[in-house]
């Protein structure tokens, strides 16, 4: 009785059920919603505060300490919350908010890109087999073993100076992230394409697109969207990685990434710890909000991922 | 075991191949640029003679195919720009010649190696032990606190950056604490001791971060492994639970753990190459970094290539271990 009942409740009513149980999923759930929120309204934040991530307070500096700034917590005032830059004396929280923004934008934006390929790729490779399956197979193979760090610091050299840096990071990112995707999509409907519902929609005359769009593509989702959401803290430490090695994004615009790399020389000293905690900080939580989210969504979906074959 | 041997050429074959088409694509990508590193060399004034000279001089001045075919064969016999007195010589492995910094390339990588690779070698042992033991650990404990602390330790791993935690670990252990030394690289031949010194941060920064997947996979595997039919039988055997686990549980986990392993050792050098920049330590990303910034495309091309085809050769060598240890491979 009660399985007949289960059974007339959807599965995505099921899946927002188990969603609401499940503490961790809820936790990341409202650290990403709380980040989102202040990377879309992260100019407005810090008008609101008063202050911009470009203007000089030479004024909160201590000549007498390196320029460090003036004051405990890295001169953390009611006017800079997070204190301001050594050096520069540029206000801190500008500098996170807006790096987060930065962040979290390259991020979903690769996270889209690799998604819609990875997932197409991995889909026709199932579908169509043969030599375009192995050829295809063999690609991702080959991406995977691949330095690709390496290669993305290599590639800054190529790309001319006027390209701007943002888009070479998605399209770096993009480039070899579509390839899990892909892959465990690609194994996923490989067992699909066997079903009788598939053969039946052959049978019937459904073109390939077609049994794609209508048969495979929807019971997919859950893996896809499994996956997506567990991507996007990948994207975030790789962005961050970059930046932090000075391949990334470009100053003036502001990057969690270069600023923890900017904050290397006040750590060895000791001088300054602020400038790394809290744009440290930001970016551990935003790495760890998308990854306790994505494990309740795997949970969630129910959908049994494993690295290994 | 005439299969193993086929099993052999058949990878090493396979590797060979990759590593061609790897360097061709390589090589077409960085020279389609339009940075011109006669350009560079020439100096100023630079006159269309002296450019075409160090065209010339450079071998820039011949065909793509040519230049690859030449950079192909000065891997496997070395080669040599410009005749008479003016003759540069690169010795086999020539992995290219920068002008810029007027030595080849493979010196240039030779030397900075050693750091690289002190990172992430060590790093890989000690997060092979740390992520294996501590996944049986979890799940022997399934449950209990140790397991749940395994589990969170896997979590905050994942987590967080790695040059986040090695910055972290500088301001806590060597500034704070002041018990171990925040930069610098020591070669392990003047001193052994100060060598390893220096890189124990560095190691375990690197090894917490990438144990973390090690340990969620082994405490699965080896859950899984121990509900298994043959354990069982182990068990009614009278086997020792410390034999159980270790000898036969322990095998079906390693399999999976060392195709883990294969997959990850690119995250392994770029972990390394992160990790050398967080404790100032000059090696191959410092190398590849500077080159980059430089417009030193020799440089850069020799360095991807070298670290591609250091890839392919380790992961060879991972799926031979794998082939030894789970027979079915090489038979498949």
């Amino acid at each position: 009785m009660s399985s007949s009942v289960a059974g007339t409740v959807s599965p995505t009513r099921q899946a927002m059920r188990r969603m609401r149980r499940d503490r961790s999923a809820r936790v990341g759930l409202v650290v990403v919603a709380l980040l989102i929120v202040i990377a879309a309204a992260a100019p407005l934040l810090v008008r609101l505060a008063g202050q911009d991530a470009t203007t000089y307070h030479i004024d909160l500096l201590d000549p007498a300490r390196g320029n460090a700034p003036r004051g405990a917590i890295g001169g953390a005032s009611g006017t800079h919350w997070f204190g301001v830059e050594p050096l520069t004396g540029r206000d801190l929280f500008s500098i996170v908010v807006l790096g987060l923004r930065t962040s979290l934008f390259i991020a979903v934006v690769v996270t889209l890109i690799t998604t819609v390929v990875g997932t197409l790729a991995g889909i026709s490779a199932a579908y169509f087999g043969g030599w375009y399956d192995a050829v295809l197979s063999r690609l991702l193979d080959f991406l995977f073993g691949f330095p690709q760090l390496v290669f993305m610091i290599a590639l800054g050299i190529v790309v001319p100076a006027r390209f701007p840096r943002w888009l070479l990071l998605i399209l770096v990112l993009s480039f070899f992230g579509w390839a899990g995707l892909a892959r465990l999509i690609r194994n996923q409907a490989r067992s699909l394409v066997a079903r009788e519902f598939v053969e039946a929609a052959r049978s019937v005359g459904s073109s390939g697109w077609m049994v794609i769009t209508r048969e495979l593509l929807p019971n997919l989702l859950g893996p896809v969207l499994v996956v997506a959401t567990l991507a996007i803290p990948g994207y975030i430490g790789a962005e961050a990685a970059l930046s932090f090695l000075g391949v990334g994004v470009p100053p003036p615009t502001p990057s969690l990434g270069r600023s923890i790399s900017d904050s290397i020389a006040w750590v060895y000293t000791g001088a300054d710890p602020w400038f790394l905690l809290f744009p440290g900080a930001m970016l551990f939580l935003a790495v760890l909000g998308f990854t306790l989210l994505g494990d309740g969504v795997r949970d969630v979906f129910d959908v049994r991922l494993r690295r290994t074959n | 075991m005439p299969d193993l041997v086929w099993f052999l050429i058949r990878r090493l074959f396979g590797a060979l191949l990759v590593m061609l088409a790897l360097s061709l694509a390589v090589y077409l990508i960085f020279y389609a640029i339009p940075a011109d590193p006669a350009h560079l060399a020439c100096g100023k004034p630079c006159t269309p003679d002296r450019l075409e000279q160090a065209r010339h001089f450079m071998q820039l001045d011949q065909s793509t195919l040519q230049q690859y075919l030449n950079f192909l064969k000065g891997i496997v016999a070395g080669r040599t720009f410009g005749d008479g007195t003016a003759a540069v010589h690169c010795n086999a492995p020539c992995f290219g010649y920068s002008f810029p910094l007027a030595r080849p390339v493979t010196t240039l990588i030779t030397d900075r190696l050693p750091i690289t690779a002190s990172i992430a070698l060590g790093a890989a042992v000690l997060w092979l032990l740390f992520g294996v033991s501590l996944g049986v650990i979890a799940a022997l404990n399934r449950g209990r606190i140790l397991d749940r602390l395994a589990v969170g330790v896997a979590l905050a791993g994942v987590s967080t950056p790695s040059f986040l935690l090695g910055l972290l670990a500088i301001l806590v252990f060597g500034f704070w604490l002041n018990m171990v030394p925040v930069n610098g690289y020591v070669p392990l031949t003047e001193s052994p001791v100060d060598w390893a010194w220096h890189l124990v941060t560095p190691w375990i920064v690197l090894a917490i971060l990438q144990a973390a997947s090690y340990i969620r996979l082994t405490r699965s595997q080896m859950l899984e492994e121990l509900n298994l039919d043959y354990i069982t039988t182990a068990r009614a055997k009278g086997a020792g639970e410390a034999r159980v686990v270790l000898t036969h549980g322990l095998r079906g986990v390693l399999v999976p753990v060392i195709t883990l392993f294969g997959l990850d050792l690119g995250g392994l050098l770029g972990g390394a190459i992160l990790t050398e920049k967080v404790f100032s330590m000059q090696g191959l990303g410092d190398l590849l970094i500077s080159a980059v910034g430089q417009l030193d495309v020799a440089v850069v091309v020799g360095v991807t290539l070298f670290s591609a085809f250091l890839i392919i050769l380790a992961n060879l060598v991972v799926d031979i271990v794998h082939g030894v240890l789970d027979p079915r491979v090489s038979h498949g």
